[in-house]
């Protein structure tokens, strides 16, 4: 007997939990009069990012709430994990339609699963606003009516330091590092390309590039240190640029180089390096704690207050994403999907980080980057000497935009 | 040449974790056969409890390595609740599902690692007294590599020490070579084992709380880990610590001169040396051969008889289920909506995936670790077909099949030669070989060597990397809901009949006989390397059609389609349902994926998952289909009442 008893214990346990999720998710399609909008996010697979992320959006629907929300309702958001896997995601979309009956999905951080969001949104026709995925390709080869991007992509931050970095210095003889997949890669191949253009005289003269999270720090240094460049490009991040700092610090691989980071200077990456974050490396990042507008004031101190915690990037990216559906439903005046696509072109609004306009040529936002120099103050890592670039300045031309989106 | 030294130095030191990590899972795995996948788990958890303890007691020199000595020893004891809680009880049941509950495991560490110390990348503090560097032939290196470069032989000398001189250490060596002998010389393998299990998991926390200098802890850490500490096992040969020793080193100092010839190795070089070495060394290293170890099993499989009219009576109702619930769905959408239809699809596709897994598995006994690549590699000859030919969604789709029966022929050839636990890993090294190809988008990178690459001399992107392909949906009139989901059934519930309608004929008589007593079966002439060759590429072909199915419906591939988590999920399909029944692929799949489904809302799902299968594999350790074994399923006529066994 007992076998059977155990099993109608376990059956029952699991009827009960399906029956909880489903009266939970019933009674919340009670309330019909909010507007729901579906978002997907690793939230298991990369916490440290994608957290940041939904406190930011949180914030910004709470806001928009108290102040009237939008065509008269209530923005509502429905958070659902995507596991990091871009099938699982093209599920959660459908799941999010049909049962949740959002009227757009946002989010994701994975570039693979940002993709496969865009050929989803397209086969479907629903509005995808992708928040924090990098990849050239969602607005360029893959890109399509129903896809919209705010984080500067790959290109975009990859030029921004390209340019900075040949007005300074004088190296000649470039090495890069970069996680051994498409970011890395495309992040290398567009770096190599603006500065080749503006430094006619500048030299590749190797690339390493180790797997993601599995770097190997001591060679990989000594790799680099065997190309004998006068400049290095690096890409990695997380884990990988723990080992990468702390190796190369002790290896001697920083002396009398210029060293410069992609994303380096974000808080995800440089807080948890703590003293040991290199200094005088040029990077791109956000130093949430220097922002002297009363825009970034105002966010800072309500999520500080909200979350008794800093903003991230992944923060303020999230804090925009919902600004930016907010001024969509102003100007469409409807939640119907063509309605909504059609205000996203060229779609304008302000944000903390300044104003940002959704271009209608490929759909990739003019939000920019900050560009600056390391510097270790009170123990942490810190950006200084940084500035604003606006996004809408590192973008390619129109023609080649428009080559870009009709080749794919 | 100092050049030379300090890559060396540094190739030695990066070898020390991962031999500590490797010679905890070799010494488990000799002892108890458990292919234990919560070890990277417990290197993770040895990184985390290491560094906490650091943080605390670790500002000196002698507290540091106290610290170190402390995580190792709190991460055996977590071993050893593992063993006494879970593996004890499930000693008896078939070969290897002991590695589903483990898995069980790694999703519950895995939760409670980020409700205990958050999200952030821990990034660990120096060691205290070793924070510089040593200049070594005017070049500098770190003084705490140094210190590793003296652990692993420390180590290896201690356990050494450890098995030839004590008497406990005699009796696991005896028990490594023959578990039953040892058994009736009256020695209580329960505290044996227990202590190996101890040994083993303090060991692993022992990896991951030294590297805390060189790294720190994440949560990525456990899966990240867990792959090289098999390789490295495997390599040197299951169960021999001196061959997981010259392995790991033979991979440390690899993988620091692969990197400066070829920056673009990283991710296939361990993989590559794995699948050279089982080829000609079919045991590893220092390994011994599979038929000198004994696999203990549970009671002896069944043959398989025609299904009961009561199974039959359901399988019917389930597919005449199947065959309605559109038309549920048109008739009352409220209670049958579209995400259902979807979620069905999912789940027949992976019901196929887990069968034709099966398929080899259980009848076949030829447990693949690395089966996702030819459901991935199938779904991507499909894909590249359309993307580059233009070919129209009727054709393009059974490239698929095609495809991953063509894929399992060539990487078959070389597996089937092997059995047991190198089977499994020969198989995976060619999964990850395969990913590598379509993730490092290998055929753009040779193309570039012909000098054909775009205007700026980038490669061309062929299988597009880990941004995959894109917009690849079926024919207009297929790629309704609901015309989709009746290709889906259709075409699943076919191949589920002929598999087992070859299984029922005397291809899989012959199979089974290969399984059962392969010497016995050569006896009578069956030439028995190309019999399993043949059920391999069958069995590629399937697992490619699911492919196919999983490609069309989500309208674009990426190489997570063939990467080594997709591979263990149909695994767990197959265990949880039963491998000694065919309807258990069916079983484990559906519930799988719908539990997978249903507990992703919640916060904190991993968890909850890995509770569930924990307690389904120590409710029903013959998976779910052994239901109808146990005495209500025989008083629901499930299973004939002779069958009772006991």
């Amino acid at each position: 007997m007992r076998p059977l008893k155990a099993l109608i214990a376990a059956i029952g346990a699991t009827a009960a939990i399906a029956t909880g999720v489903t009266v939970g998710s019933a009674s919340a399609s009670a309330a019909a009069e909010t507007i729901r909008i579906g978002d997907i996010n690793s939230y298991t697979r990369l916490p440290a990012h994608t957290v940041p992320y939904r406190q930011g959006a949180i914030l910004a629907i709470e806001e928009i709430n108290r102040s009237g929300g939008v065509l008269g309702r209530e923005l509502e958001l429905i958070s659902h994990d995507d596991q990091g896997k871009p099938g699982e995601a093209v599920k959660v979309a459908e799941r999010l339609f049909d049962r949740d009956k959002v009227v757009l999905i946002s989010g994701s951080l994975f570039s693979h699963v940002g993709l496969a969001l865009t050929a989803y949104a397209k086969q479907s026709q629903k509005l995808y606003i992708a928040a924090e995925p990098l990849a050239d390709a969602l607005v360029w080869a893959q890109g399509n009516r129903y896809t919209f991007r705010l984080r500067p992509s790959t290109y975009m931050q990859a030029a921004m330091l390209a340019a900075e970095a040949a007005k300074v210095g004088d190296a000649k003889r470039w090495a890069t590092i970069a996680p051994n997949y498409a970011y890395g890669k495309d992040a290398v191949a567009a770096f190599q390309r603006v500065l080749t253009a503006l430094r006619p005289d500048v030299e590749f003269v190797g690339s390493q590039w180790p797997a993601l999270f599995k770097i190997d720090g001591g060679a990989e240094v000594e790799a680099l240190k065997r190309l004998e460049p006068d400049a290095i490009y690096n890409v990695t991040f997380g884990s990988d640029l723990a080992k990468f700092a702390r190796e190369g610090r002790l290896r001697g691989l920083f002396e009398g180089r210029l060293i410069v980071g992609l994303l380096t200077g974000e808080p995800e990456y440089i807080d948890p390096l703590k003293d040991e974050a290199p200094e005088g490396w040029l990077v791109t990042g956000y130093p949430w704690y220097d922002i002297g507008t009363p825009a970034h004031r105002a966010f800072l101190d309500a999520y500080q207050k909200r979350w008794n915690d800093y903003p991230r990037i992944g923060s303020v990216v999230g804090y925009n994403t919902m600004l930016a559906i907010k001024a969509m439903f102003d100007r469409a005046g409807s939640t119907d999907t063509e309605k909504m696509v059609d205000a996203m072109k060229g779609l304008s609004f302000e944000a903390p980080t300044g104003p940002i306009t959704f271009r209608a040529i490929d759909h990739q936002s003019t939000m920019g980057a900050y560009v600056g120099w390391t510097k270790l103050r009170d123990g942490k890592g810190v950006m200084v000497d940084w500035k604003y670039l606006d996004g809408a300045d590192y973008l390619p031309s129109d023609d080649e935009v428009r080559k870009l989106r009709s080749g794919g | 040449m100092a050049d030379f030294i300090v890559s060396l130095l540094t190739g030695l030191s990066s070898a020390a974790a991962m031999f500590l990590v490797a010679s905890g899972l070799s010494i488990i795995f000799g002892v108890t056969r458990i292919v234990n996948f919560a070890h990277g788990s417990f290197y993770m958890l040895g990184a985390y409890i290491g560094y906490t303890l650091v943080q605390t007691i670790g500002s000196t020199g002698i507290g540091f390595w106290t610290a170190v000595l402390i995580a190792a020893v709190a991460v055996g004891l977590i071993g050893v609740v593992m063993e006494i809680l879970l593996l004890r009880r499930i000693y008896k049941a078939p070969e290897l599902f002991q590695l589903i509950a483990t898995f069980g495991v790694i999703l519950v560490i895995q939760d409670v690692t980020l409700w205990v110390w958050g999200s952030e990348d821990l990034v660990g503090p120096q060691a205290p007294g070793l924070k510089g560097a040593v200049s070594i032939l005017g070049k500098p290196i770190p003084e705490y590599d140094l210190a590793l470069i003296a652990i692993s032989p420390l180590v290896l000398v201690g356990l050494w020490a450890l098995f030839k001189l004590t008497r406990w250490g005699t009796l696991v060596r005896a028990a490594t070579q023959d578990r039953q002998m040892v058994a009736a010389l009256g020695v209580n393998q329960r505290w044996l084992f227990t202590g190996v299990l101890f040994l083993g998991s303090a060991l692993a926390g022992l990896g991951g709380a030294v590297q805390i200098p060189k790294g720190g802890a994440d949560l990525l850490m456990d899966f990240n880990i867990l792959a090289a500490a098999f390789v490295v096992v495997v390599v040197g040969g299951m169960g021999s610590i001196l061959g997981a020793f010259w392995a790991a080193l033979l991979f440390g100092i690899l993988q620091t001169f692969g990197i400066q010839i070829l920056p673009n190795s990283t991710l296939v070089l361990m993989f590559l040396v794995m699948a050279v070495v089982l080829i000609f060394r079919p045991w590893g290293l220092l390994g011994m051969p599979e038929s000198l170890l004994q696999i203990p099993s549970g009671p002896p499989e069944q043959p398989l008889r025609p299904a009961l009219p009561r199974v039959r009576a359901l399988a019917g109702a389930a597919c005449a289920l199947l065959l309605v619930l559109p038309i549920v769905h048109l008739v009352f959408p409220e209670v049958v909506g579209t995400f259902t239809l979807v979620l069905v699809i999912e789940i027949m596709v992976f019901v196929l995936f887990a069968a034709a897994l099966h398929f080899i598995m259980g009848p076949g006994g030829m447990v693949s670790f690395g089966h996702a690549a030819y459901f991935g590699g199938g779904a991507y000859a499909a894909a590249l077909l359309v993307k580059f030919a233009d070919a129209p969604f009727e054709l393009a789709f059974w490239a698929a099949p095609l495809g991953g029966a063509l894929l399992a022929f060539l990487f078959g050839w070389f597996c089937v030669r092997l059995s047991g636990v190198y089977f499994a890993m020969l198989t995976l090294a060619f999964a990850q070989i395969a990913w590598a190809f379509v993730f490092q988008d290998m055929p753009g990178s040779v193309l570039k060597t012909f000098g054909i690459a775009d205007e700026f001399g980038t490669p061309l992107k062929i299988t597009g990397g880990d941004d995959g392909l894109n917009d690849i949906w079926p024919s207009p009139w297929a790629s309704t809901r609901i015309s989709y989901y009746y290709i889906t059934v259709g075409l699943s519930v076919a191949a589920l009949w002929i598999m087992r309608r070859l299984l029922y004929a005397p291809f899989g008589y012959t199979l089974r006989a290969g399984r059962d007593s392969p010497l016995r079966a050569a006896a009578i002439g069956i030439d028995l390397t190309r019999h399993r060759w043949l059920a391999f590429a069958i069995s590629g072909a399937f697992t490619g059609l699911a492919g196919a199915l999983f490609l069309f419906s989500k309208g674009s591939i990426f190489p997570t389609t063939l990467e080594i988590a997709r591979s263990f999920d149909a695994l767990l399909m197959v265990m949880l349902g039963g491998v000694q029944s065919l309807f258990g692929p069916i079983f484990g799949a559906a519930a799988l994926t719908w539990l997978n489904d249903l507990f992703s809302v919640l916060s904190y799902w991993r968890f909850l998952l890995g509770v569930t299968i924990i307690a389904l594999v120590l409710l029903l350790p013959q998976g779910l289909a052994g239901f109808a074994d146990t005495r209500p399923g025989r008083r629901l006529r499930l299973a004939r009442p002779e069958e009772t066994g006991a």
